[in-house]
């Protein structure tokens, strides 16, 4: 099965090449970029941390602790757009997607490795604007740019941080497209599609989404930007446009790009419950087609998000049945990992406690996603808190935890160094629980009536808010806790050897961390992925 | 894939056709036809986006799983504007009280 010598020691990707900082700037090298990549997540994931944080302690008090309502708007809107544009669309595909698709399909690089560094700087000068935005005062209109505010009334920098989000969803079309051409042409002899890892399969689908989504984004802000510069009437009633065509245009890019998010997740997961139950995964098949299915009726349900909008009931029927429909091929997939689990005998290493928070904490966000598209129950629930618990179930609760997962999982293959499991499975725990505590309170505060976006709220809401913002100090915590002991483990962790975990995958194959080239020779494909057990 | 260079003659004939249609869209918006004006212009848009997408773009010598892609782009386009249209169209149904 493995074609590559382990005799013959080609220099690893870390060592061979130019040297220096121009090496890694420079590099096309899909291993490198997806590291310069991780740099940048991590950066952005501390920025947009700052902001959460500032939150939370903003609303231990009921007449808010810490600012005035406008920065609090802009303390909120900083942390939404840097999170879901500069830290989670990118995390994981931009990281391991780019680092692993071309180890696992056997192939040298991906099919366009300049293009790949051009996305890099792409989401980098992004994220300058963005930040340029905030350091010259900030936006406050929430993430979601929702007009006439954002065009007519807001004051604050719109227009720079919509360019910056214009800037990094160029990033991400690229990317996708880059990995949807490199799964066509590039797999190895004999890894034909239903023996790709379920890695790849996630990839493949969030590579769908992001090419045929992103660019309505990128339209639907540059119109913001012409209506605001050049007083073009689109959304503007008063000029003849209409302000709910921003929400449907914005929501039929937001809506798949959840799905740009917990789909990579799904595809991390995926591997690491196979290797630590030591099963081949139940239902391949079934698998690799309900994340296809997501990707498709994903693009069918935007309209979720706008059922008091003013959106006509029969549309809003329409979109709620669809949003359950597609509860269907996610619930297939959660039945899967638990069936793969089933009897099986399970190794709680820290990849492993991830994954099992993952499924838990995805479930309550999906299940609670089923209520919100309840179109009775959204009159209720719509712009309290228990939205805001519902997505971050889902995006910090399922596809952080899956992030970190996959990070320690092929932290050895990444950087060629074992990292100490006693402090890591502590982390995963003590995640679990801070994340539990800072978001379960926030479902019973949009239960009880308390709305999103305020920097205020009334006295007998205030228990629900100490204890989430207590959660969150805990959560803060857990989240620093492996940039220690991984960033120690650089300097002192015990080399890893090809292969820790015993796992199957081609990216096993090659020494830890990986040769420049990936492979010797080309690798040929006899089996399936997963060969761990029947 | 290689694709030889495109001919200047059809180059030329597409834009030639382009042309006369666009001519034929600023007629035909002279003549009161009514709800036909609309019809029309969108039916000549359509074709001249064909001719775009088959001779400037060369879906019509591509691969075929080139032109599956590029249908793809448009099906998903018809998506957005099909369900947006769905809440549009079906407002008046249920005027507000
Ligand atoms: C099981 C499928 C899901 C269903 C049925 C669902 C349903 C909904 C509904 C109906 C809303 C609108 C609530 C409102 O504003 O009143 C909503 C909001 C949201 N959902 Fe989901 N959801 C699902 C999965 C997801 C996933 C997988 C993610 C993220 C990875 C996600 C992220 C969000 C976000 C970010 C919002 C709020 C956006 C905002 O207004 O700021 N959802 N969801
Ligand atoms: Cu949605």
């Amino acid at each position: 099965m493995s074609s590559t010598d382990p005799g013959i020691a080609a220099p690893s990707y870390l060592t061979a090449g130019e040297p220096g900082l121009a090496g890694w700037l420079l590099t096309h090298d899909h291993k490198r970029i997806g590291i310069l990549y991780a740099v940048g997540i991590t950066f952005f994931f501390l920025l947009g941390g700052i902001a959460a944080a500032m939150i939370r302690i903003n609303l231990i008090e009921p007449q808010g602790a810490l600012m005035s309502a406008e920065t609090y708007n802009k303390a909120f809107t900083f942390h939404g757009v840097v999170m879901v544009w500069f830290f989670l669309i990118p995390s994981i595909p931009a990281t391991l997607g780019n680092f692993l698709l071309p180890l696992m399909i056997g192939a040298r690089d991906v099919a366009f490795p300049r293009l790949n560094l051009f996305s890099w700087y792409l989401y980098v000068g992004g994220g300058l604007f963005t930040i340029g935005a905030l350091l010259l005062g900030g936006v406050d209109t929430g993430w979601t740019f929702y007009t006439p505010f954002s065009t007519l009334f807001s004051n604050s920098h719109v227009v720079l941080a919509v360019v910056g989000v214009f800037v990094v969803g160029f990033s991400s079309i690229l990317t996708g497209l880059n990995f949807i051409v490199t799964v066509h042409t590039m797999r190895a002899t004999g890894m034909h599609w239903f023996r790709l890892p379920l890695f790849v399969w996630a990839m493949y689908a969030t590579s769908l989404v992001m090419v045929l989504a992103t660019p309505v984004l990128a339209m639907t802000l540059s119109l913001i930007a012409l209506e605001r510069l050049l007083g073009v009437g689109i959304f503007d009633p008063a000029l003849g446009g209409d302000p709910l065509l921003f929400q449907h245009f914005f929501w039929f890019y937001s809506h798949p790009a959840v799905y740009i998010m917990v789909l990579p997740a799904m595809g991390v997961v995926s591997e690491l419950i196979t290797c630590g139950v030591r099963r081949q995964i139940f239902g391949y098949r079934f698998m690799a087609w309900s994340m296809l299915a997501i990707a498709v009726i994903g693009f069918m349900v935007w309209g979720h998000h706008m059922f008091v909008a003013g959106q006509s009931m029969y549309a809003g029927i329409v979109f709620s049945i669809l949003s359950f429909v597609v509860a269907v091929p996610s619930a297939i997939k959660v039945f899967n990992w638990v069936a793969t689990l089933y009897k099986g005998t399970i190794d709680f290493h820290a990849p492993m406690l991830y994954a099992l928070g993952f499924i838990g904490l995805f479930m309550l966000g999906g299940l609670t996603g089923l209520f919100l598209a309840a179109t009775a129950l959204d009159v209720n629930l719509t712009d309290t808190y228990f939205v805001v618990a519902h997505f971050h179930y889902i995006m910090v609760g399922g596809a952080v935890m899956a992030y970190l997962g996959g990070i320690h999982f092929w932290w050895p293959k990444i950087t060629g160094r074992l990292y100490p499991e006693g402090p890591a499975r502590f982390a995963a725990i003590l995640m679990f629980f801070g994340f539990n505590l800072t978001f379960f309170p926030q479902y019973l505060l949009g239960y009880f009536g308390m709305p999103r976006r305020y920097h205020a709220y009334p006295e007998p809401f205030q228990w629900l808010n100490v204890l989430s913002s207590a959660g969150a100090s805990i959560l803060a915590l857990a989240y620093v806790m492996p940039l220690c002991y991984l960033g120690w483990s650089l300097v002192r962790g015990r080399a890893a050897g090809p292969n820790p975990w015993r796992a199957t995958g081609l990216e096993w194959t090659v020494p830890s961390p990986p040769p420049k080239e990936n492979f010797a020779l080309p690798p040929v494909v006899s089996e399936g992925p997963y060969r761990y057990r029947p | 894939m290689n694709l030889s260079p495109p001919s200047l003659r059809s180059q030329l004939l597409t834009l030639l056709a382009l042309l006369a249609l666009l001519g034929l869209t600023i007629g035909l918006a002279f003549l009161p036809l009514g709800a036909l004006n609309a019809a029309l212009a969108l039916a000549i848009s359509a074709a001249k986006t064909l001719l775009v997408m088959m001779y400037f773009m060369r879906l019509r010598e591509g691969h075929p799983f080139l032109r599956v892609v590029a249908a793809a782009g448009f099906a998903w386009l018809a998506l957005l504007l099909a369900f947006s249209l769905a809440d549009y169209l079906t407002r008046p149904l249920l005027p507000l009280p």
